[in-house]
């Protein structure tokens, strides 16, 4: 009987197309994550079970671990305007060069007295030497603040403004502090607002956890 | 492909004295590269769904002292939060000559279970937790105890923050300073 030749196959497989596929999904994942903004201030907020994503487009009241507080104001088409509210109401005389670059800075961090020198120093204060808003009881310029954003928000509804303001706190900054901002709110009628928190899974066992599982 | 043509002149007859160059094959063995795609694959995707960062709600109550909000005694549980973590509590009112049975101190691990079998007990209408930071407790603690609320499925309008009284804050002081809390 004549034997049956099996021919030898290679077991090395072609792995380009395998290549290809894996950059082809790793670009699509670096160019579809979105690039966080960066920080200046670091501060570590405290976790909560809550599961809905921060809005982007935000006045984030940034609270320090030592208690200063930072706003930031993340909608472009009113910065402008809310920067000239307070400039007006507050009489701090910035010239429309000074105006224009006001806007340009990330955040604020000063008292309202010392936003003109600061704004024609030759140095910008660092970060982290920044007083902050002052938020004392005797001085909320916080308040102050809110009245200029609810006045140019005035127009449009107050849910969307509600959604939009957000207080970002670190874990170890003390309660009072997070109090003067919840009264600066409070002057200005509003109730409701976020914080900015890290996602957290339901423990399991709990009430809210049976509740997610049983619906 | 990265296969390449290697065999050209097969056919080709060399001339006597033309030397047979080795011929190399181009292929190259990709299976590590592929390792190393899939890896900043699994990297870039553990890493971008781990920082997002959430919205919780808030809701303060109006400044209104005409409508203040009676709670039944049987029905309401204070919440203390403190320095250093800590966490007092009480059930319904006060009372000058039992403080010291009433004023309990606990921790946040062990508050879930109390706030559960708080909400058991009572009937859901008369329930009330009333939630007091003192001046040397952190932000942290003050969401950590509204996510308890959300937690252990409180329904909203059956908890308040309210503002710490001074004998409160005196039962606070001593009982830090009794159990030695910095």
């Amino acid at each position: 009987m004549p034997k049956v030749k099996i021919p030898r196959k290679s077991t090395a497989i072609d792995m380009t197309a395998m290549c290809d596929v894996a950059f082809l999904l790793l670009s699509f994942f670096i160019l579809a994550t979105k690039q966080k903004p960066p920080e200046v201030l670091s501060v570590t907020p405290p976790a909560s079970v809550s599961s809905k994503a921060a809005p982007d487009k935000s006045i984030l009241i940034t609270l320090t671990k030592e208690g200063k507080a930072f706003l930031m104001l993340g909608d472009d088409t009113k910065k402008g305007e809310i920067l000239q509210n307070i400039n007006d109401i507050k009489g701090i005389g910035l010239t429309p060069g000074e105006m224009a670059k006001w806007k340009k800075a990330a955040f604020i961090g000063l008292p309202l007295g010392q936003i003109k020198s600061s704004l024609n120093a030759a140095r910008e204060i660092p970060a982290g030497q920044l007083p902050g808003i002052p938020t004392d009881s005797t001085n909320n310029e916080m308040i102050d603040w809110m009245r200029s954003i609810t006045n140019v928000y005035a127009g449009t509804d107050q849910k969307k403004l509600e959604e939009m303001l957000l207080v970002k706190g670190d874990n170890a900054a003390l309660y009072p502090s997070f109090k003067r901002i919840k009264e600066a709110f409070k002057k200005n009628e509003i109730y409701k607002f976020r914080i900015v928190t890290n996602g957290e899974a339901v423990p399991v066992g709990s009430e809210l956890y049976k509740k997610g599982n049983t619906k | 492909m990265a296969e390449m043509d290697t065999s050209s002149g097969g056919g080709h007859k060399k001339g006597p004295g033309v030397k047979k160059s080795k011929k190399l094959s181009t292929r190259v063995d990709l299976t590590p590269m592929v390792d190393l795609g899939f890896l900043l694959i699994t990297f870039f995707v553990f890493t971008t769904t781990m920082s997002q960062s959430t919205a919780m709600k808030m809701n303060e109550p109006k400044d209104d002292s005409t409508q203040i909000l009676k709670v039944k005694n049987s029905g309401a549980m204070t919440i203390l939060l403190g320095k250093g973590d800590q966490v007092y509590y009480y059930y319904g009112q006060l009372e000058a000559d039992k403080l010291s049975e009433q004023f309990k101190s606990t921790s946040f691990k062990e508050i879930r279970e109390l706030i559960v079998a708080k909400k058991k007990a009572t009937n859901i209408d008369d329930l009330m937790f009333i939630i007091k930071s003192d001046k040397e407790s952190t932000f942290k603690n003050a969401i950590d105890i509204l996510d308890e609320m959300s937690i252990c499925d409180v329904p909203p309008g059956h908890y308040a923050e309210v503002d710490i009284t001074e004998t409160e804050d005196l039962l606070i002081r001593r009982t830090e300073e009794a159990n030695n809390i910095r």
